[in-house]
């Protein structure tokens, strides 16, 4: 466990670096291409430390808005409110702050930087269609990633990516308009060279979402979970029925999948596109399951 | 001169260690003792719900005087009990006839209607479990603390500054295991 905090720390540490070498190099590029000096490179440094510094302070804040999450009231979800407290007293932490998502698809996440300051979403259909002690599992499951900071990786990575694609957006807004209105001749084959570049800075945006969240922590929070509620099963039979399960998410998108209990799938059929592939943050169902039976 | 020095550090070094390991045990000691005071937490709410859920019950389920009676004494006894072994049997009474209440309360579909005895028998319920999961959490601390009392060489400060072993909290025919049939 503590283990497992100390390479999540140090993974959100590489994670806030890698964003800001990312920034500055387009940034660099930017102002290299456009003959703006450093400004380029000032500017996107700039934004992408404001960018690391909101996310980790405000970014469970924003994921829990993108996703719709509200706050559940203790009134209206009795039970929600009990199974997670019921948890965290087995698990000796803090209860986190609970909120529920408007949604059919079952499925959860949690998300905060540490167990202090953590929420955990559930959906409505998650609600609805487990039992107790397959909801006592996820829950568990969630708990597992507040507890050995999986949280804190997994925000900082849906939010600051966000910052990154939201860069590479802007340059090419940039070099649409700022290209067209020096209209320099001979700049075009430099032109493309950035747009292309822009085109990568998404893919390779994702691709630093997998290196810092690793698909063996769904295993880890997995085995967590089954040792917090000390009942395998209940996980393993909450997990089939999510596989079995045919509503899709509405709320979840490419910066959110990591950090759901199960990997949203956004629409039959779509779950095969390289993007969705590229994406692919979480091991399929049935080794899960394959998983928490050996146990 | 030199080795005077020399055996003054190790002597420094060992009373150092020493200071960090027993604040080390000291830690988990108190984290023993605020679990154990978390399962109480737990066990008051519980005779907290007892009243309200009888006096729902009685309303509908005329006919179980007898088993209301039982909760009532069990809850009793537990509460006055002067040693923790009778507090231990008093609980596990109370959790085999509440169990045993509840059960009979689906009997009842007037009962089974009525928000107030669902709101309890949700809240009874999920303190069942908690009950358990501070258990769980209360053994899980001992293991800790045993473990590093046993371990060398944390094993000498422990002596000297007697700390000794806890007892784990042995569930009384797994109370856990009958909540998830309950479901």
């Amino acid at each position: 466990m503590y283990e497992q905090i100390a390479r999540n720390k140090w993974r959100s540490f590489l994670l806030i670096v890698g964003v800001l070498v990312l920034a500055g190099g387009i940034g660099y590029l930017f102002g290299y291409l456009f003959e703006g000096g450093l400004f380029g490179l000032v500017l996107a440094l700039g934004i992408a430390a404001v960018g690391s510094f909101s996310s980790y302070r405000y970014g469970d804040r924003l994921v829990l808005r993108v996703s719709r999450a509200r706050p559940a009231s203790r009134e209206e979800y009795p039970k929600l409110h009990n199974v997670v407290e019921g948890l965290c007293i087995a698990a000796g932490m803090p209860v986190p702050a609970i909120y529920v998502i408007p949604e059919q698809a079952p499925n959860a996440f949690a998300t905060g930087r540490d167990p202090e300051h953590a929420s955990i979403a559930v959906t409505e259909g998650l609600l609805q269609m487990m039992n107790r002690v397959e909801f006592e599992g996820v829950v568990a499951h969630e708990l597992s990633h507040v507890k050995n900071r999986d949280i804190l990786v997994g925000t900082l990575a849906a939010t600051l990516v966000g910052v990154v694609v939201l860069l590479a957006g802007w340059m090419r807004w940039g070099l649409f308009w700022g290209g067209r209105g020096r209209d320099r001749g001979g700049g075009n084959p430099i032109i493309l060279g950035i747009a292309l570049l822009a085109m990568i800075v998404a893919p390779l945006g994702a691709q630093l979402i997998r290196f810092a969240v690793s698909r063996r922590r769904e295993y880890l929070a997995d085995a967590d979970g089954a040792l917090l509620s000390r009942y395998p099963p209940g996980l393993a039979a909450a997990l089939r029925k999510i596989g079995e399960s045919t509503n899709t998410m509405q709320v979840a998108n490419n910066a959110t999948a990591h950090l759901w209990f199960s990997q949203p799938s956004r629409a039959v059929g779509e779950g095969h596109s390289r993007v969705e592939r590229l994406f692919s943050t979480h091991p399929p169902i049935e080794d899960r399951i394959r998983a928490l039976e050996e146990m | 001169m030199l080795w005077v020095w020399i055996g003054l550090g190790i002597l420094g070094f060992l009373l150092l260690y020493g200071i960090l390991v027993f604040n080390r045990l000291v830690r988990h000691r108190n984290r023993v003792e605020n679990a154990w005071s978390g399962i109480d937490v737990q066990l008051r709410r519980r005779y907290d719900l007892i009243p309200n859920l009888i006096e729902t019950v009685k309303g509908y389920a005329t006919h179980e005087r007898e088993l209301f009676e039982q909760v009532t004494k069990a809850r009793t006894r537990a509460i006055e009990a002067g040693t923790v072994g009778d507090q231990a049997q008093a609980e596990t009474e109370i959790t085999r006839s509440l169990g045993r209440l509840l059960a009979v309360a689906e009997a009842y579909p007037q009962l089974r209607a009525n928000e107030n005895f669902l709101a309890l028998q949700e809240e009874l319920t999920s303190t069942e479990s908690k009950i358990a999961f501070s258990r769980q959490f209360y053994n899980d601390q001992v293991m800790r603390f045993n473990t590093l009392i046993e371990q060398f060489p944390s094993l000498i400060v422990a002596r000297l500054g007697n700390f000794t072993q806890r007892e784990f909290f042995e569930a009384e025919e797994d109370s856990r295991g009958a909540v998830a049939v309950d479901i």
